[in-house]
């Protein structure tokens, strides 16, 4: 990142830092209290920021209060613009700007044209994205010094994991023309993870864990191996579909036509932009209460032809016309878990980000589309989840805490490609134990996609006492399907029968679906004892005694174990080389 | 990492458990056992990665650009797969008439259909939106420009949701593959065919796995396997696609009711078809399969070879059955004859036994009249009587060996002394054998 041309930063002991999340619907900023991450309220008192510029009469407004000039001035707005720094405006998506300022193509990039000083006739300005990340991120920056008390010097920020290269190139420069110097981008969602791993009650473990962030214009599930608090993206899934606004427009749809139905003869609000500003905007306070409540109003003066409109809808039928993008969005998640080659049984943790995330039923979903223990970490699921929406914020703060005291060039050199790109084995090392029927099982020890080198240690029971073995040795999962017991077929079984019925058959096809969901077949993990690695003898141990075995293995794929009983003396030690 | 306490059991070394120092290197880490994958700059324990990675060596561009080569990709920004040429006159089309529009080829699908995952689907919508958003082509001059973007919403919204994809996929017929016509079957290729037609067919099932046609190696059990499945096909298709509108105002209320009835008896209808056609399809594909009448005429030979050789075995236990009977008979008859034979010897013998009696007596008698009945000169009538009822009384006495005995004692003996000497010890032996009492027999005795 020094190398990008930008202007060298701050020396570390005058860096003040922050972690700043800048989605396309909304930003946030967060700092360290006492090791705490916190994400600060702007002066509005908003936690969220809508990512929204607006210019009145050449007075520049940011956030919430930009938002809401999308109903009077949508012209001189600008919305949704994040995914297009970097683009080209053959690749960018339009469909969000379509209330509010328009992309248009300038150059090798995208611009918007805006009136942004003062004057009846002054001349319209057309800014490049570029211009206004910088000016959004000036913003956003001005709040955290007035916050803080001095000025903010450097960020890190996150962003999606499918930004390429060159939208990175262009947030960094937009961002230090905003002065700002960004000390490193990372993950969206591993910035999620951070932030729960970075709980001080947290206990690092070796889990698999899937973050679906939830946003506005889009849905982003990343699949990753959390592996001695190191983390590896195995699979990620993206979707423009299935989103905030996708709900919102459910809701935008229902009112409408309910509004007409009042009115008869009243104009649809969704053929009138100022209407469907409104509407929108309506719309998506009354999904956020819907959250939290489970009935919630809906009402917004003079919505069109001058008529107020007042409804209020309760949490069953959101539930029930939002059916679709759920579903979609329960789809998303299992197929990101599917293209990690893994199996729901696999994942030890959902975490849940994003502002969408609040809502209820895609936790519940979540909850039964994962296994019982299963831990989905979602306001309606676990008490003590984070909220959703500050996740990325938190985790970007604590990793600007990490790393503000490193210089620049040590920052690049970290996190270059020959640091980052490390083997990670396919298979679990661990030993044979033995269950309670006295058979030989898998212990995994280095579960599979850890990175190495990597050394784990674990405590292991010698009820009996005596000499014990420890017999090292490979492992891998396969899922055991138990088939319920097959129904005897109803509809006879010979040709003729089949030709007869097939008048009926819509029916007998609908009575059938519903008796084959009844049985569910049972799957299960379970653990297959590969080729043995090595054998060594713990002798002596004392009744109810435990062994302490630890495995290194080293980036050749060599492996060292050592055994020894727990506050016991002497021990075994041997290494077994690579291939 | 600290070290974590499993909740597992250590099992005890096996007797004989033997190794130096206690540790025994047995095998070796997979082959090929790790990929390489991207780490996270992330967190705490990255950082003392990097630190232990880095230890004062600094890396450089290059290693950059290989290091990341070798990574393995998570994020797969390649969408080359959805591209193919716009009909010129689709992009004309009114999103009106939705219902009649191929939502695969309005999305660029049109080589994938039913076979199109939902990631191809959300990319090739994103892909015809990125193209034909109507805001770009107002940016571009071309203002209200958004029917075709309205096809790709359509399209979009159909494919995406399950039940109504399914809807579509059920009338798609460009999906369909039409059974082989005699020509082509002429040629050959019967299996790559038909096999073809069922794989297509196949999209209706409810039940997953579908068992594949195979070619002409499947076995019996396969290819019977196969149209079990199919004569029993459970589908899912369906026909609500192809329903006539029904009017949506409440005023019509009959209308309304007798279009949905008409709509309910069309489906039927087409379902009932596609069942029939169905079944066409197999009887038409099974009256052709070779493998069917090679199975067949497997399981006649079988069936032949079975009644041959129990036919074989009949012959034989029969031929079997008359060898014996004949050498039983044969037996039977041996042993007749032998008995006969042994009667007859018997009876010859007791001839001969009886004419050595005979003529023995003859001996003895004529031993007593050569002896001239032991007097001297012309023996009297009462002496001849007296001598030879001694001699009668004798032969009554003796079996026929002591009647052999003695007429071989007597024969040949001329003397009478001699003579009346054998006769006098034969009657002494009889004595003492208590079969004569003393004094008997005194003509021959004294
Ligand atoms: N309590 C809530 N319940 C339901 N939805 C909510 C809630 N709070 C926020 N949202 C929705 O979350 C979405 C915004 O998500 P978020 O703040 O994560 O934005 P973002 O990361 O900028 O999203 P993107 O980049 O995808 O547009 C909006 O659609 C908003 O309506």
């Amino acid at each position: 990142m020094a190398d990008n041309g930008v202007k060298s930063g701050p020396e570390p002991s005058e860096r003040t830092t922050i972690g700043i999340t800048f989605g396309n619907s909304n930003s946030s900023i967060a700092h360290l209290v006492d090791d705490k991450a916190e994400v600060i309220a702007n002066e509005d008192g908003d936690r969220q920021i809508p990512t929204i510029l607006s210019y009145v009469d050449g007075d520049e407004y940011y956030g919430q209060q930009a938002k809401n000039f999308l109903v009077r001035n949508p012209k001189n707005t600008v919305a949704y613009f994040r995914d297009f720094l970097g683009k080209e405006f053959k690749s960018i998506d339009p469909t969000h700007n379509h209330a509010s300022a328009h992309p248009q193509e300038s150059g090798e990039t995208v611009a918007f044209t805006i009136q942004d000083k003062e004057g009846e006739d002054a001349a319209p300005s057309t800014l490049s994205v570029s211009e206004v990340a910088t000016r959004y991120l000036r913003r956003l920056v001005g709040s955290a010094s007035e916050y803080l008390g001095k000025k903010v010097t450097s960020a890190v920020i996150t962003v999606p994991t499918n930004f390429t290269d060159k939208q990175k190139a262009a947030l960094i420069a937009a961002a230090a023309a905003a002065d700002l110097e960004v000390l490193q981008l990372i993950s969206e969602p591993v910035a999620a993870v951070l932030a729960y791993d970075g709980r001080a009650e947290t206990k690092i473990e070796d889990k698999i864990v899937v973050v679906a962030d939830l946003g506005g214009t889009r849905s982003d599930v990343t699949v990753l191996a959390s592996r001695g608090g190191m983390y590896t993206i195995l699979a990620t899934a993206h979707d423009y579909e299935f989103a905030g606004f996708a709900l919102d427009k459910v809701l935008m749809d229902h009112f409408a036509k309910e509004f007409m139905k009042k009115n008869s003869g009243a104009s649809d609000p969704r053929e009138n932009a100022r209407s469907l500003a409104k509407l929108r905007l309506e719309a998506e306070a009354t999904k956020r209460a819907l959250s939290l409540g489970t009935n919630a109003s809906f009402s917004v003066e003079s919505l069109a032809d001058g008529l107020d409109f007042a409804s209020t809808i309760n949490r069953l039928r959101y539930e029930t016309i939002a059916r679709t993008v759920f579903e979609g969005l329960n789809r998303l998640v299992g197929s990101a878990v599917k293209k990690a080659g893994l199996d729901v049984l696999d994942v030890d943790e959902v975490i849940l980000s994003g502002g969408t995330s609040h809502t209820p039923r895609i936790a519940a979903n979540l909850r039964y589309l994962f296994p019982q223990n299963t831990r989905i970490l979602a306001p309606s699921t676990e008490p003590t989840a984070i909220n959703p929406s500050e996740l990325q914020a938190r985790g970007a703060a604590l990793q600007a805490s990490l790393i503000q005291d490193y210089e620049a060039e040590d920052i690049d050199q970290s996190t270059h490609a020959a640091v980052t790109t490390v083997p990670h084995v396919t298979n679990a090392i661990g030993v044979i134990s033995l269950n309670e029927a006295g058979e030989e099982t898998f212990a995994p020890i280095v579960p599979p996609e850890t990175a190495v080198p990597a050394r784990r240690t674990v405590h292991l029971s010698a009820p009996n006492g005596g000499d014990v073995l420890v017999k090292v040795v490979e492992g891998n999962t396969h899922i055991k399907v138990t088939k319920p017991e097959p129904k005897a077929k109803e509809n006879g079984d010979s040709k003729a029968a089949k030709v007869e019925d097939a008048d009926d058959s819509d029916e007998d096809d609908s009575d059938f679906d519903d008796d084959e969901e009844e049985e569910e077949e049972k799957r299960e993990k379970v653990w297959k004892i590969g080729s043995t690695l090595a054998e060594a003898a713990v002798k002596d141990v004392k009744k109810g005694g435990k062994v302490e075995v630890s495995i290194t293995v080293n980036s050749d794929l060599s492996i060292i174990v050592t055994a020894r009983e727990v506050g016991g003396k002497g021990g075994v030690r041997g290494t077994l080389t690579s291939a | 990492m600290e070290a974590s306490v499993l909740p597992f059991t250590l099992p005890s070394l096996p007797e004989g458990w033997e190794a130096e120092n206690s540790f025994k290197a047995i095998g070796k880490t997979t082959q090929g056992g790790t990929t390489q994958r991207t780490l996270e700059p992330v967190g705490p324990y990255f950082l003392a990665h990097a630190r232990r990675a880095r230890h004062k060596r600094t890396f450089s561009e290059d290693d950059r650009i290989q290091a990341q080569e070798r990574a393995k990709k998570v994020e797969d920004n390649d969408d080359s797969e959805i591209s193919e040429p716009e009909d010129p006159m689709m992009l004309q089309r009114d999103a009106k008439d939705w219902k009649t529009q191929d939502h695969y080829k309005v999305l660029g699908l049109s080589r994938y259909r039913w076979k199109a995952t939902e990631e191809q689907i959300k990319r090739a919508h994103r892909k015809k939106v990125l193209k034909h958003h109507p805001d770009k082509k107002a940016a571009a001059g071309r203002a209200d420009d958004d029917n075709f973007f309205k096809c790709i919403q359509k399209a979009t919204e159909v494919l995406l949701d399950p039940v109504k994809r399914r809807q579509f996929d059920s009338v798609d017929e460009e999906a369909d593959v039409e059974p082989p016509t005699k020509k082509q079957l002429a040629k050959g290729n019967y299996y790559k065919l038909w096999a073809h037609v069922f794989k297509s067919e196949a999209r209706f099932s409810k039940v997953h796995p579908v068992p594949s046609f195979g070619d002409e190696n499947s076995t019996k059990e396969e290819v019977e396997n196969f149209y079990n499945f199919w004569y029993n096909f459970d589908s899912w298709r369906s026909f609500e696609y192809l329903d006539e509108d029904v009017p949506d105002d409440n005023e019509n209320r009959d209308q309304k009711r007798h279009m949905e009835r008409k709509n309910a008896n069309a489906r039927k209808k087409k379902k009932a078809e596609d069942n029939a056609r169905l079944r066409k399809l197999l009887d038409d594909c099974s009256a052709g399969d070779e493998r069917i009448k090679r199975f067949r005429q497997e399981a006649n030979a079988a069936k032949n070879k079975k009644r041959l050789e129990r036919e074989a075995a009949e012959k034989k236990a029969a031929e079997e059955a008359r060898l014996k009977k004949e050498a039983e008979e044969k037996a039977a008859k041996e042993a007749e004859e032998k008995a006969k034979a042994e009667r007859e010897a018997s009876k010859k013998a007791k001839e001969a036994a009886k004419n050595a009696v005979k003529k023995n007596k003859r001996v003895l008698r004529g031993s007593v009249k050569d002896a001239n009945y032991f007097v001297e000169g012309d023996a009297s009538a009462a002496t001849i009587d007296a001598v030879l009822g001694d001699v009668e009384l004798i032969q009554g006495k003796i079996d026929a060996d002591e009647l052999a005995a003695l007429a071989g004692k007597l024969n040949g003996l001329t003397v009478p002394d001699k003579i009346k000497g054998v006769w006098k010890s034969e009657v002494e032996r009889l004595v003492a054998a208590g079969k004569l009492k003393e004094g008997e027999a005194k003509t021959l005795g004294a």
